[in-house]
């Protein structure tokens, strides 16, 4: 990680993520359909500022966002232990760190922005960006919250992800169809560039801390909650709207009904 | 293609129109190559004060949940304040920067490209850009490179393979490959499934079927892990291109509707990592 603090090699690490992309895009648009690009002028200015852009977010976050973020876990563990009884209930403010922090990571998530704002223009304005992302977030809070309660007591991460998909497979028959495969995408969205490494942090964090934990047995699973439950918080977002249309109209055809 | 781009912020639209008038006077070729970056950074420019706006709204949340818990519940002061707050501004100009370069750039790109492909009917090659495209993006993500090396270790640790770091690195990079190969074939199953019309459930619920019948035959070890690794894969960089690709396809294709159609290849590509790292579990082991 130390390497990511110089600015070049930064750059550099990032060129090699977002080039061969980039070589791929024009191989297949000058070779294989035989066009010219489009308006390469604009293209290589926009690669440009993706490739500045991600190297300063990936700089900023291990500058500011995870050393932060580290420290925290680990005092609000000794916060934890610190008590005269240790019971999963004394770990209170890490539950809602983690709630918190998944919300907030998950809202400034540049993909889940990227995809939020397709849906709206797919939709044709339908769905709102903003409702979206909100509903994803509260998706990934509750699965974080949930996952550091399971790394706390232990108990098998099979259990919660079995009866997590039996729920989404449950409100798959219900939800409105138009929603669905919206759905399934943002649950694996949330989980990139800020919220995965904060995420894994906070959990590897917990289970070397926490008595009892081993954490290569326990840290993990964090991230596969927080891409379950955005699928199960986005299709009850879609259900409540439905429902609430579907009152709605219900109430005007009964007011008009009425002489 | 411009015109139905509408963001929430990076709002190109009217800039575009206005740079195209600017062209349409200065029609003599030689201006035309003067103009044009002018015309690109005066766009750019205003575009990305805009999204500077809009990614400080969006950061405001966390910095402010991380602020009151260090003062309230923690009571501790900041360590090295100067150093956190330099890496706060650099987030917000990265994101602002990311977020208007993929307007400008990659979007418009990837669904020319989408659209291409679906006016020329060539299935080979469609399928052949969509495999690379899957797999490409995802060997070299980073998040996935230090998952697969945590993962190892733990494998190690728990003396499945041999506790030697060649025989770790042979292990991570073999789950590395797994994942990359099994993203590639996500999405040229979804991309098949966009041309054809299957239903996503049918192929989601399918599959989580496939993921719970082998949790209890995989080793225990690489379950957790296996699981983790389908959220890690979908990173930055594929996750913007890969809705390009699906939304483009569906909107060009007669029949498909970008909504319902258009989405599902991300939901696939986190799916898939999962049966084929256990099912590289139970090869191995």
């Amino acid at each position: 990680m130390e390497i990511l603090f110089n600015p070049i090699l930064l750059l550099l690490a990032t060129a090699k993520d977002v080039l061969p992309v980039l070589g791929l895009l024009v191989v297949f648009q000058t070779l294989v359909l035989k066009r010219p690009i489009p308006r390469p002028g604009r293209i290589i200015f926009g690669f440009g500022a993706v490739l500045v852009g991600m190297a300063c977010f990936l700089g900023g976050l291990d500058l500011a966002i995870f050393p932060v973020g580290r420290a925290m876990a680990l005092q609000l563990v000794e916060g934890a232990l610190s008590g005269e009884k240790v019971t999963w209930t004394a770990y209170g403010w890490v539950y809602l760190f983690a709630f918190l922090v998944g919300f907030s990571t998950t809202i400034a998530e540049p993909s889940l922005i990227a995809v939020a704002n397709k849906a709206h223009e797919a939709s044709r304005k339908a769905i709102s960006s903003w409702g979206l992302r909100i509903a994803v977030a509260i998706g990934v809070s509750i699965g974080i919250t949930l996952g550091t309660f399971r790394i706390v007591t232990g108990t098998p991460l099979y259990l919660y992800i079995m009866a997590g998909y039996v729920v989404v497979v449950i409100q798959t028959i219900f939800a409105p169809r138009m929603i669905i495969p919206l759905a399934y995408d943002s649950g694996g969205v949330t989980t990139s560039t800020v919220t995965v490494p904060l995420v894994a942090a906070l959990g590897l964090g917990l289970a070397s801390n926490v008595p009892g934990r081993n954490p290569v047995m326990d840290g993990f699973g964090l991230i596969a909650f927080a891409s379950l439950f955005p699928i199960i918080s986005v299709l009850g977002y879609a259900q409540l709207v439905q429902w609430s249309v579907q009152r709605r109209s219900r109430k005007k055809i009964e007011s008009e009904a009425k002489p | 293609m411009q015109g139905t781009v509408n963001h929430e912020y990076g709002k190109t639209i009217p800039l575009v129109f206005r740079s195209q008038k600017i062209r349409g006077i200065f029609n003599a070729l030689w201006l035309q190559y003067l103009i044009m970056p002018l015309a690109i950074l005066t766009e750019f420019s205003a575009a990305l004060g805009r999204a500077l706006l809009g990614a400080s709204r969006d950061l405001a949340p966390i910095i402010t949940i991380i602020a009151l818990f260090q003062v309230l519940v923690l009571q501790q002061p900041f360590p090295e304040l100067f150093s956190i707050l330099a890496g706060l501004g650099l987030v917000i100009v990265g994101l602002a920067l990311f977020v208007v370069g993929l307007d400008i750039g990659l979007f418009p790109l990837g669904e020319t490209l989408a659209e291409e492909f679906a006016l020329k009917g060539s299935l080979f090659w469609l399928l052949f850009f969509a495999f690379l495209l899957g797999t490409g993006t995802t060997v070299a993500e980073p998040a996935l490179i230090a998952v697969t090396r945590e993962g190892a270790k733990a494998v190690a640790a728990a003396e499945l393979i041999e506790n030697s770091a060649a025989s770790i690195d042979r292990y991570a990079l073999g789950v590395r490959l797994t994942v990359a190969l099994s993203v590639g074939a996500a999405i040229v199953l979804g991309v098949l499934r966009i041309l054809r019309g299957w239903s996503l459930p049918v192929l989601i619920i399918g599959g989580y079927t496939l993921v719970m019948l082998m949790t209890f035959f995989a080793p225990k070890e690489i379950v957790g892990l296996a699981y983790d690794l389908g959220g890690v894969t979908t990173s930055t960089v594929t996750v913007p291109l890969v809705t390009a690709l699906g939304v483009g396809l569906a909107r060009t294709i007669r029949g498909r509707d970008p909504l319902t159609d258009g989405f599902g290849l991300i939901a696939l590509a986190s799916l898939m990592p999962m049966i084929f790292v256990m099912l590289f579990g139970l090869i191995v082991h």
